[in-house]
């Protein structure tokens, strides 16, 4: 690195290894961020605002605590304040939003997977994150709560109950798409998931 | 339906009920490995250009702002 001549910077060794962690966690901010707002432009707005904000917050973060939890937590706080500005906006733009998601869904995509987005949705917020995190990011029940700024015991809760309604809500088919048998979506998540864990196994 | 024909070996573990809590553990199961799927597809994408781009600007705005 050639040194032009501006004054000497603190700690940019710090900054260098901030940044390289910033950039391994750039596409699970993106996955997270794709789950709370249901819309993959949204959501890579949303990613990308969180990532200039733990940039910009980096003196605050302590190099070798969890970074992964950390982004979250800002990125997560940057969805909520964003909709609560918004509401308004967001509610009329549910419609375009949830047309988009079926525009870009993979059209081979296994049946499956659109199944548990539509179900996903019938969730409470809180139980549809907090499901997410645990369920699906890898984190501990702990770093849930550290990220859902809440008590263990809530985070728990919400988990339980998310998988109890989702189980019922796929079982029963009872987000309204047309034609379905119900228990349709149940058989083909257990299908799916039989075909991804023969593939992981073999 | 109480099956008369066999004799339950464990008449405190009914095994319709225990057929019933493994089937309940399944599902949740492949829900569990239906979710991260979902996850890890994204997280699979490859990430955007404009992303990097963005740290990249950020650097050189830090650093101008600590030239002046």
């Amino acid at each position: 690195m050639s040194s032009t001549g501006a004054p000497p910077k603190p700690p940019s060794a710090d900054d260098d290894g901030f940044k390289k962690e910033l950039v391994t966690l750039i596409p699970h901010l993106r996955a997270f961020a794709r789950t709370l707002t249901g819309d993959p432009t949204a959501a890579d707005d949303l990613a990308q605002e969180a990532m200039m904000k733990a940039w910009d917050a980096r003196a605050s973060y302590q190099m070798g605590t969890n970074m992964k939890a950390w982004t979250f937590m800002i990125l997560r706080n940057q969805f909520y304040s964003e909709k609560r500005r918004s509401w308004r906006q967001t509610q009329l733009d549910q419609e375009a939003a949830e047309r988009t998601l079926v525009a870009v869904d993979d059209p081979e995509a296994p049946v499956a997977l659109d199944e548990l987005r539509q179900a996903l949705k019938t969730l409470p917020e809180e139980q549809r994150e907090a499901l997410i995190l645990v369920g699906a990011g890898g984190f501990a029940y702990e770093e849930a709560a550290e990220i859902c700024q809440c008590a263990v015991g809530t985070v728990k809760s919400r988990v339980s109950r998310a998988r109890k309604a989702l189980a019922a809500t796929l079982e029963r088919g009872g987000y309204g798409r047309d034609g379905k048998a119900a228990g349709d979506a149940m058989r083909s998540i257990l299908a799916d998931a039989d075909r991804l864990s023969g593939a992981r196994q073999s | 339906m109480i099956n008369t024909k066999e004799t339950n070996p464990r008449p405190d573990a009914p095994a319709s009920r225990d057929q019933g809590l493994e089937e309940v553990r399944l599902r949740q199961q492949a829900i569990g490995v239906k979710l991260r799927h979902m996850f890890d597809q994204v997280v699979n994408e490859p990430v955007p250009d404009e992303f990097l781009d963005i740290l990249r600007r950020a650097d050189e705005r830090s650093s101008t702002k600590e030239g002046q």
